[in-house]
C-alpha cells in the first residue's frame, strides 16, 4: 500500500456569478514510503492547491474539493475535522515557502517549536523546549540556547527555514510536503536547506512532496517527478528518464528554458512561447496546445488521455517529442 | 611555521587541539567557502576564511576565551521582542518624549497629590471668603496662588486633586471599555459568521451616535447618577471603537501564513485564537487604549461640566470645576476657568501625542 495515493483530486474554485474553474483538475499521483516525489509546474499550475487539499487547509467555503486523498488506506478528504486536526503534524508535516511570514512574529522560536511537541506528543512546556533545543541542533541551527528565546525577526532567513523545518519533523512524520521551501532563499542558502532536507529525509525515512517550479531542486532530491499544468498531470517519470528523456512538449520546453553554462555566448535564452493567460480549458482539448511547438489537430479534439508510457511513466500528450530528441 | 599572522596579539605557541569552534553566526558557516585544495601548506594565496580559521586554531586558550567574549558582546541580546524594539524607537521620537513627559507628570502629581498639594481641598479658609460680596470671589493671595472658590477652599490645591480623579475615570475607563470592546472583537473575529454580523451590526449602532451624546443618554438613563455612571457612560462609548479595531485585525491575522501554518500543524483552533491571532492583534488595540484615554477625559469633563457627573460637592474634579467656578465668574476671574480648562487640555493632548508616536512606532512597516 502506498503511503499517499491522491485519486483523480479535483479542486474547483466557486464564486457567485463567475464561471467555475477548477485549479485542480483530477490529479493523481502516489507516494510511497520513504520516496521523494516532485510537483513541478509554473505558477498558477495548481501546484499549492493540491497540497493545501491534501491537508485539508483550503478554505471552508468557495470551493468543491472532490476525489480521494488515502493516506495509509484512510481518505483525509471523508475525515472529521478534529481527526484531521490530530494527524496534520503528527502524520503529515508542511513546510511553506516564506519562513518569515510562516512563523508567528510575536511568540519566540523555541516555544513555536516546543507548541507542537505539547500538542501532539503531550509533552510538558520543559520537556518541549529541551527537546525544541535537540531539534533546532539537528536542523543545523547555531547556538540553539539562545534561538530558543529568539524571536523570528531577529534570525536570518536561512536559519528561518530551519527553524521551520524542525517544527514540521518535530513529531516525526511519515510524510512532509515542502511547498517551494527555497523560492524565498538566496541561492547559497537555497543550496543548504536543499541539502539539509535531503539529509533528513533520508535519516528519518519521511516520505517528501517537494512542490517547486525549480528544476534544479528537482534534479537534486526527486525520486519521481510529476509535471502540472493547467491543473493536471501531464507527465510523470522517475527523475533520470524525465531529464534525459523528456517526452511532453512542455517538459521538454522547461529543460531547454534552463539557462547552460555551456551555452555559446550571445544565444538568446529558450522560452515557451506565450503565457499561461493562452490556457485553454481542457474540455476543449490540450490546455497547452496554444503554446505547443509540437501541436496537432487531434490536440483540439478534447484532453488527450494520461497514458503509461513504455518506460514506466505515464504521459498527456498526442504528439510528444519523439525519444531520439534529447535535450540540447 | 613563519606565517606572519594577521591578527595582533597572537604570540603564544599553537595548543595542539584541531577543531576550532570558531562562533559561528548564521548558516552561512557552514557552507565553506573554497576548497580547501590547491595549497595545503597554508601560504599566503588562499581564502581568508582559512587564514583566519588557522589563525584562531594557534591562538592560546585565553585569547580565544577572549575572541569568545567579544563575539558575545558584539552579538545582539536575545530576545527582543515587538515591544521591546518598538520602545526602543519610542525613545528616540521626540513627540513621543513630549507626550511621555506629560503623562508621567500627569500620573505622579495625581499620585503624590496630597505631598504636592498644599492645603486639604476641603478645607474651607473662611477669612478669604468673609468680606466677599455676592458675584465676587478672592484673588490670589498669598498661600494661595491660584485663589479660592466661592467656599474658600484652595483652588491650587483642588487643581492638584483633580488629577487624582482624572487618572482615575480616565484608567477605569479605558480599562473597562478596552476589556468589553477585545472580547467583542476577539469573539467576532474568531467566530465569523453571522456572530460577526450580529455584534459588528451592534457597533454600527454605537458608532452612528456622537459618542458624548451617547455618554449624556447612558448618564441620564441612570437613576441616581456618580462618578461610576461617568465612568461606565465613557467606557460604553469607547467599545465598538475597540471592539472594530481587533476585530479587523484579527480578520486579516485569519488569512496570515502563520495561522495557515499552525493550521497545519494541527493546532488547535482555540489555541489558534488565543495564542496566534490574538496576541498578534493586539498591538492596534494597546495603542487605541492610549488615544482612547484622551478622550475618556475629554468625555469625563463634559460630563462633569454639563452636571451630569458626580453629585459630591467635595470632590475636586476639573469639568465640574470649570462648569460651576469657571463659568460662574468668567467674568471677575477668568483664570478660574482658564486652570482647569488647560490642564484638561494638556493631559489630553499628552496621551494622544504619546498614543500617536506609539502608533507609529509599533507599525510593523517601520520596524528593522
Amino acid at each position: 500500500m502506498s503511503l499517499l495515493d491522491v485519486r483523480d483530486l479535483s479542486v474547483v474554485f466557486q464564486r457567485r456569478g463567475e464561471r467555475p474553474f477548477a485549479a485542480v483538475d483530477q490529479v493523481s499521483f502516489t507516494v510511497e514510503p520513504g520516496q521523494t516525489v516532485g510537483l513541478v509546474g509554473e505558477s498558477g499550475c495548481g501546484k499549492s492547491v493540491t497540497s493545501l487539499a491534501i491537508m485539508g487547509l483550503l478554505p471552508k467555503r468557495g470551493n468543491r474539493v472532490t476525489g480521494e486523498v488515502l493516506f495509509e488506506g484512510t481518505d483525509l478528504l471523508k475525515l472529521r475535522p478534529d481527526d484531521l486536526r490530530d494527524r496534520r503534524g503528527r502524520d503529515i508535516g508542511m513546510i511553506f515557502q516564506d519562513p518569515l511570514s510562516s512563523l508567528n512574529p510575536v511568540i519566540p522560536i523555541g516555544v513555536q517549536v516546543a507548541e507542537v511537541l505539547e500538542r501532539h506528543r503531550g509533552m510538558d512546556r520543559r520537556k518541549a523546549l529541551r527537546e525544541a533545543r535537540e531539534l533546532l541542533d539537528a536542523v543545523g541551527i547555531p547556538d540553539p540556547d539562545r534561538r530558543l528565546t529568539e524571536f523570528p525577526h531577529q534570525i536570518s532567513g536561512g536559519m528561518r527555514q530551519r527553524a521551520l523545518i524542525a517544527i514540521a519533523l518535530a513529531c516525526k512524520p511519515r510524510l512532509l510536503i515542502a511547498d517551494e521551501p527555497t523560492t524565498a532563499l538566496d541561492v547559497t542558502i537555497q543550496a543548504q536547506i536543499l541539502t539539509l532536507l535531503k539529509q533528513l529525509v533520508d535519516e528519518t525515512g519521511t516520505a517528501l512532496i517537494m512542490i517547486t517550479h525549480d528544476l534544479g531542486v528537482v534534479a537534486g532530491l526527486c525520486d519521481t517527478v510529476n509535471v502540472l499544468y493547467g491543473g493536471r498531470v501531464v507527465e510523470r517519470a522517475a527523475r533520470h528518464e524525465l531529464f534525459a528523456r523528456p517526452r511532453h512538449p512542455y517538459t521538454h520546453g522547461l529543460l531547454s528554458s534552463v539557462p547552460r553554462l555551456d551555452s555559446p555566448r550571445g544565444e538568446r535564452l529558450h522560452a515557451i512561447r506565450g503565457s499561461v493567460a493562452d490556457n485553454i480549458p481542457w474540455v476543449e482539448g490540450c490546455a497547452f496546445a496554444p503554446r505547443c511547438d509540437n501541436v496537432v489537430d487531434a490536440c483540439l479534439d478534447g484532453p488527450p488521455p494520461l497514458e503509461p508510457t513504455a518506460t514506466g511513466g505515464d504521459l498527456r500528450c498526442n504528439n510528444p517529442v519523439s525519444e531520439e530528441v534529447a535535450v540540447p | 611555521m613563519s606565517d606572519p599572522t594577521t591578527r595582533p596579539g597572537v604570540g603564544k605557541p599553537r595548543t595542539g587541539d584541531t577543531p576550532t569552534d570558531q562562533p559561528a553566526e548564521g548558516p552561512a558557516a557552514d557552507g565553506q567557502p573554497g576548497q580547501p585544495g590547491e595549497n595545503p601548506t597554508g601560504q599566503p594565496g588562499d581564502s581568508p576564511a582559512q587564514r583566519r580559521e588557522r589563525s584562531i586554531g594557534r591562538l592560546g586558550d585565553r585569547k580565544r576565551a577572549r575572541l569568545d567574549e567579544l563575539a558575545r558582546a558584539t552579538a545582539d541580546p536575545g530576545g527582543v521582542s515587538l515591544y521591546r524594539d518598538a520602545l526602543r524607537r519610542l525613545r528616540r521620537n521626540p513627540v513621543a518624549i513630549v507626550g511621555a513627559v506629560i503623562v508621567g507628570l500627569f500620573v505622579l502629581v495625581a499620585i503624590f497629590a496630597p505631598l504636592i498639594a498644599p492645603h486639604d481641598p476641603v478645607q474651607r479658609f473662611d477669612e478669604l471668603t468673609r468680606d466677599l460680596t455676592v458675584d465676587s470671589i478672592p484673588g490670589a493671595t498669598a498661600g494661595h496662588p491660584f485663589g479660592s472658590d466661592p467656599l474658600g477652599r484652595d483652588f491650587f490645591s483642588r487643581m492638584i486633586h483633580g488629577s487624582r480623579q482624572t487618572l482615575f475615570v480616565g484608567v477605569l475607563a479605558t480599562l473597562i471599555g478596552l476589556t468589553l470592546g477585545v472580547l467583542l472583537g476577539a469573539v467576532a473575529g474568531a467566530f465569523g459568521g453571522w456572530v460577526d454580523v450580529v455584534l459588528m451590526r451592534l457597533t454600527d449602532v454605537m458608532l452612528a451616535l456622537p459618542s458624548l451624546l451617547l455618554a449624556i443618554t447612558l448618564v441620564a438613563m441612570a437613576s441616581r447618577s456618580s462618578q461610576w455612571t461617568v465612568i461606565f457612560a465613557v467606557a460604553i462609548v469607547s467599545v465598538p471603537i475597540f471592539a472594530r479595531l481587533l476585530r479587523g485585525s484579527m480578520l486579516a491575522q485569519r488569512e496570515s501564513d502563520h495561522v495557515l501554518a499552525a493550521r497545519a500543524l494541527g493546532v488547535k483552533e482555540r489555541n489558534i485564537v488565543l495564542r496566534h491571532m490574538l496576541p498578534n492583534s493586539l498591538t492596534a488595540v494597546i495603542v487605541q487604549a492610549t488615544l482612547t484615554f484622551a478622550v475618556a477625559i475629554l468625555d469625563a469633563a463634559a460630563l462633569s461640566f454639563l452636571g451630569l457627573g458626580d453629585p459630591d460637592i467635595n470632590r475636586a474634579e476639573w469639568g465640574l470645576m470649570l462648569g460651576v467656578d469657571g463659568q460662574r465668574y468668567f467674568e471677575v476671574r477668568p483664570e478660574l476657568a482658564y486652570y482647569p480648562a488647560l490642564a484638561i487640555i494638556v493631559v489630553a493632548l499628552g496621551f494622544t501625542l504619546l498614543g500617536e508616536a506609539m502608533r507609529e512606532a509599533i507599525d510593523p512597516k517601520n520596524r528593522r
